[in-house]
């Protein structure tokens, strides 16, 4: 059976979308889709990137094609939106839920801009506890900080709260 | 006229974040604990990404040749980028002291630019500004932690400071005619505004590090890059960058 080609089919279908460095998010939970539109024969779908130099750019496109292409049977064209910028208020609340499972600490919730008290007492996403400290604003991908926890003793990564 | 200008400016940004994210790069591997490692390896990707943001810029909105063609294959003399990015890494105190007035460099020079009448440019400045936070902000913690862990650390920094002072200058290299018609279409305020915001930016962190910042009315700025005239180092490094790329320019990868 063919699903018929809606803009909310669209979104069901990119939800298959993984982050290829947060392997439970979709692209729709980050907050990456901007937009759908319906053309004759397929569909447009506007995306942008976490960050500038992520890497897996190209690759999350060609990803977004061939899931909507098994679902939906529909040529997509993928294009990076310039006008919107991507910020961490964008992840949604689920999704910081599903974040804190895998491990990483999730960004607190911007209410202006990025400033040193963000990093102060992240949860650790391993017991909880406050008793943590910023190591490093850098970690293993673009988008995370490295903290530790003097309750349970561990490092653990956080997803960088970005304006 | 205006879009030469423009492709001029951006050309200097782009290739001054093209060099200082392979210098960055160096440190791969190398870095003196496992987080500082890490922390030059993002910054590299981030610069990168930044230039290759901008060459894209120059390519798609003003008639410029392929992004990585003018990054990779350009003759030595045709770079902008300035000298400070250029010099080998040396030391870590040296490469730290570069980084820090490189990145509040770059962050006042950003943030002018998003009200630019370049639109591309406004909307770029947008995405990188809020990159950069975390440049500047790891950059100020290390200056003010190590200026503040023991005499000889102190005098290393010290002396970093005064050796780099002049090349940092540099950066601000007055751009003639072209900078006079980017002022007057409001594309960015000018190299002049943005020394006078930069120093007002250093200064605080430097009090606060107990570093002086030398007079500068008796220091020369390192003028030149902005014109193709480069130090010793920037051809080896460009062979070096280049050298994967240029066994075949066409290669698909």
């Amino acid at each position: 059976m063919t699903m018929e080609i809606t803009i909310e089919n669209i979104y069901n279908s990119l939800q298959q979308v993984m982050d290829p460095e947060i392997p439970v998010l979709s692209v729709v939970e980050l907050g990456m889709i901007t937009d759908v539109v319906l053309q004759d024969n397929g569909a447009e779908v506007h995306m942008i990137p976490t960050f500038a130099a992520c890497p897996a750019v190209s690759y999350i496109q060609r990803n977004i094609r061939q899931q909507l292409e098994k679902d939906l049977h529909i040529s997509v064209t993928v294009i990076v939106d310039k006008h919107i910028t991507w910020n961490s208020n964008r992840i949604t609340e689920e999704a910081k839920i599903k974040l804190e499972q895998f491990g990483i600490a999730a960004p607190k919730r911007l209410a202006e801009e990025v400033s040193e008290d963000l990093f102060v007492e992240v949860p650790c996403p391993h017991c909880g506890s406050t008793e943590t400290y910023l190591r490093a604003p850098f970690g293993s991908t673009l988008c995370r900080a490295i903290h530790f926890c003097k309750s349970c003793g561990q490092i653990f990564e956080q997803f960088k709260p970005l304006e | 006229m205006l879009n030469n200008a423009i492709t001029d400016l951006l050309t200097k940004m782009a290739d001054d974040e093209l060099i200082m994210g392979h210098r960055n790069s160096e440190w791969t591997g190398l870095g003196p604990v496992m987080e500082e490692d890490i922390a030059f390896s993002s910054m590299a990707q981030d610069k990168i990404g930044h230039s290759w943001a901008l060459y894209r810029i120059i390519e798609e909105n003003l008639g410029g040749s392929q992004a990585d063609i003018f990054a990779f294959c350009r003759p030595e003399n045709e770079y902008k980028c300035c000298h400070l990015v250029e010099y080998p890494n040396a030391g870590y105190d040296f490469s730290l002291m570069r980084h820090f007035l490189f990145d509040q460099a770059e962050a006042v020079r950003y943030e002018s630019m998003l009200e630019s009448s370049f639109e591309p440019l406004q909307q770029l400045s947008r995405k990188v500004k809020g990159e950069l936070k975390y440049h500047t902000l790891h950059a100020n913690a290390w200056v003010m932690q190590l200026s503040k862990a023991g005499e000889e650390s102190y005098d290393r920094m010290q002396t970093a400071l005064n050796e780099i002072i002049a090349l940092a200058a540099g950066i601000f290299e007055p751009g003639k005619a072209n900078e006079q018609v980017l002022i007057d279409a409001k594309v960015y305020p000018g190299e002049k505004e943005l020394y006078s915001r930069w120093l007002d930016r250093i200064y605080p962190v430097l009090v606060k590090a107990s570093l002086n910042l030398p007079p500068l009315e008796s220091i020369t700025p390192a003028y030149g890059g902005r014109t193709g005239q480069h130090t010793p180092y920037l051809a080896p490094l460009l062979k070096e960058m280049g050298e994967v790329f240029n066994l075949d320019t066409a290669a698909n990868w």
